[in-house]
């Protein structure tokens, strides 16, 4: 091995990760909506073979990770990764030349509509349309596309996250009364129906959208609506700082405004990213706080027309821990003190 | 008669028909499953034959038309009743021959069932004529031929869609200047009828009284979530209920309606007081299946089931109806030995 002279700034954007191990990175492979097709994933075993040391991470952002890889072998594995990035249909700007960003990351999909019963739309399409407008940038971005309520994806940990939704449909001349929408809607989910002279109503303010009644209606009187609806909630995050849960700024959207949105939000980015921070990248949020929430939504509704059934989300606030402000735990009030006391 | 048209032709007689008749026909309602980009087959008023789903056997039977799901039977205030309306216009029902099978017992239920004939199902019986649709092959879990509902001569008219012409045999003479004007010929005409299914039932005989708690319901208590698919989408399930409604402004009028509903499902068998006799869903399968291929067949010398095979295909929880009778057969042979 010669002296390593390499310019790790440009391998990390080539999505490659610095490893602890001097002299070793490892390749992270992009999976656009979780997916991927059984040639690419030989590809994979085949690097990971090769060039790595025969085993492959599987990252929480539905991409795998081949670590191992030497430093020197980045132009080869770019080489043997050209099949998996065509074949997952991601952008590239040069062939043969590996990923060219790992800022927005790798949009996350649950398995949706193709496969799961309780699935509003088609995740993995929805999540591979986006990843093909927004990538390659550097911004760090994380979204995520669930199918419904149940948020498998945990899409609240994201900027965004696209959580399903259907309006339920019903035909009281299809309706028996049998009650088990309203069971199911109870249990499953949050107990929006109920029964008023034999039919059922639908609270619809209480309502969720998640289509469980839809799925547990034995006689079709429940229906998905034809339009496919989605809430966005925004600026979820992990992190030393202040982890929290996003918070729901829309319901009932429909798919162009909240393709509009997310394309909406790099121009923001550029604008208002701390240059200083480091490797130019911080959450979203915390930029958000800087400038307030308005300029971010004067930016991300910048020729959004929402649809006349969408709700917006007037004032957003967020919780989550303050590790920034304090590291204390509570103390309890009388177990422990009592413990100590007897000590 | 038999009559050769083309698809324009039929639509033509169609348009005849639909001068004097509603039709009703299998329809293909795209995206009304239960999941995300699935349909769902049922009943519907069509023009046209495009509009109707011949090929695939419908998830729910034409029953509506007899039975609708809710129904509306009379509005009363305090001391007056009146009997909702109904539209008279006669129905032509497109339903294939286990169907046809299942009409006779509907009629027995309703019509051939004690001292008194059920006076909203006869007025809707009056208005209705059936079209057979013929069939070129075995639905998926069917077994008709098993239960001798593979075919039927009881039909206004038949139809077969074969290589783009259509084929009719005319059995009423009130419809045959409907065809004659649009057909393209006339020759002999036999409906299509399946061939060997690959499902097959065998039925007991007689059942002993110890099957009333025989361990083979055990597994359905666990494995059924009793929703009652396979009793809605039943062409031969008669059971209803009754919900007597009460207008919310004023509680001295409102209407009494009735709806369909399932042995299988809740409160089913609860009786004043609250008492349930068939609490375990395993005596719900029990009760269902023995009404189906046996308790019916005590009081009316045939089996209720006509092997459509829609239960097993509707059924959540790939519970096989058929399969169940063929337990049913095989235990009932193991305790004749014991």
């Amino acid at each position: 091995m010669g002296n390593l002279d390499i310019n790790l700034k440009k391998i990390k954007k080539n999505a490659y990760r610095y490893s602890k191990v001097r002299g070793e990175t490892a390749s992270r492979v992009r999976c656009p909506g979780g997916e991927i097709d059984v040639d690419s994933l030989q590809r994979v075993v085949d690097i990971a073979r090769k060039y790595g040391q025969g085993t492959v991470n599987i990252t929480n952002r539905q991409g795998f990770e081949i670590p191992g890889i030497s430093l020197e072998d980045i132009e080869e594995v770019n080489k043997a990764l050209q099949l998996i990035i065509e074949n997952r249909g991601v952008n590239q700007d040069e062939y043969n030349g590996g990923y060219p960003a790992s800022g927005t990351r790798n949009v996350v999909a649950c398995p949706g509509a193709k496969l799961c019963p309780f699935g509003c739309y088609d995740t993995k399409e929805f999540a591979q349309d986006i990843d093909r407008r927004i990538f390659p940038n550097d911004h760090h971005v994380k979204i995520a596309f669930t199918g419904c309520s149940n948020d498998c994806a945990h899409t609240r940990l994201n900027d965004f996250g696209i959580i399903g939704q259907t309006e339920p449909q019903y035909d009281p001349d299809r309706c028996v009364g049998c009650e088990q929408c309203v069971k199911y809607c109870s249990k499953r989910s949050v107990g929006a129906l109920s029964v008023v002279n034999g039919k059922i109503v639908r609270d619809t303010n209480k309502c969720i959208g998640c289509g469980v009644c839809v799925v547990y209606c034995p006689t079709r009187a429940w229906t998905r609506s034809e339009e496919e609806y989605f809430r966005l909630v925004l600026l979820g995050r992990t992190g030393k700082k202040n982890p929290r849960m996003a918070e729901d700024f829309l319901k009932w959207a429909d798919r162009a405004s909240i393709t509009k949105i997310i394309e909406n939000v790099y121009a923001y980015l550029d604008d208002y990213l701390d240059r200083s921070a480091v490797e130019a990248k911080e959450h979203i949020g915390y930029i958000v706080d800087r400038t307030g929430f308005e300029e971010f939504l004067k930016y991300i509704m910048k020729d959004v027309h929402l649809g006349p059934k969408c709700e917006m989300q007037g004032r957003m606030y967020w919780g989550g821990k303050r590790y920034d402000q304090g590291n204390e735990l509570r103390r309890s009030m009388y177990r422990f003190s009592e413990k100590e006391a007897d000590q | 008669m038999g009559y050769v048209l083309s698809t324009e032709g039929f639509d033509r007689t169609l348009a005849k028909l639909g001068e004097r008749y509603r039709i009703f026909a299998p329809v293909l309602k795209a995206g009304e499953g239960r999941f995300k980009d699935t349909d769902v087959i049922r009943y519907d008023y069509v023009r046209s034959l495009e509009e109707m789903e011949l090929e695939t056997r419908s998830d729910y039977s034409f029953k509506e038309i007899l039975l609708p799901i809710s129904e509306t039977l009379f509005f009363f205030t305090e001391d007056q009743i009146r009997e909702a309306n109904l539209d008279e216009t006669p129905v032509l029902v497109f339903l294939r021959s286990c169907d046809i099978h299942a009409v006779r017992r509907l009629d027995q239920m309703y019509m051939g069932n004690g001292a008194n004939d059920d006076y909203f199902y006869e007025r809707r019986k009056e208005l209705v004529k059936f079209v057979l649709i013929g069939c070129p092959a075995s639905c998926e879990n069917g077994f008709c031929r098993d239960m001798g509902t593979d075919r039927t001569e009881d039909y206004a008219f038949s139809l077969d869609v074969k290589d783009g012409k259509v084929y009719c045999d005319v059995r009423d003479p009130e419809l045959e200047d409907a065809f004659r004007p649009c057909a393209e010929g006339t020759e002999d005409v036999v409906p299509q009828s399946p061939g060997e299914s690959d499902c097959h039932v065998e039925r007991p005989e007689e059942v002993p009284l110890s099957i009333f708690t025989d361990a083979m319901w055990d597994e359905y208590t666990k494995r059924c979530i009793n929703c009652g698919r396979c009793n809605f989408v039943c062409p031969t399930c008669t059971c209803f209920t009754m919900q007597d409604l009460f207008y919310t402004d004023n509680g001295l009028v409102g209407e009494r309606r009735r709806v369909n509903a399932s042995c299988m499902v809740d409160g089913y068998t609860t009786v004043a007081g609250g008492l349930e006799h068939r609490k375990k869903n395993g005596e719900r399968m029990r009760f269902k299946v023995l009404h189906k291929v046996y308790d019916f067949r005590k009081r009316f010398g045939y089996d209720m089931c006509v092997g459509c095979g829609r239960c097993d295909s509707v059924c959540p929880e790939y519970i096989s109806f058929a399969n169940c009778i063929n337990k049913l057969n095989a235990r009932v042979k193991e305790l004749e030995v014991e």
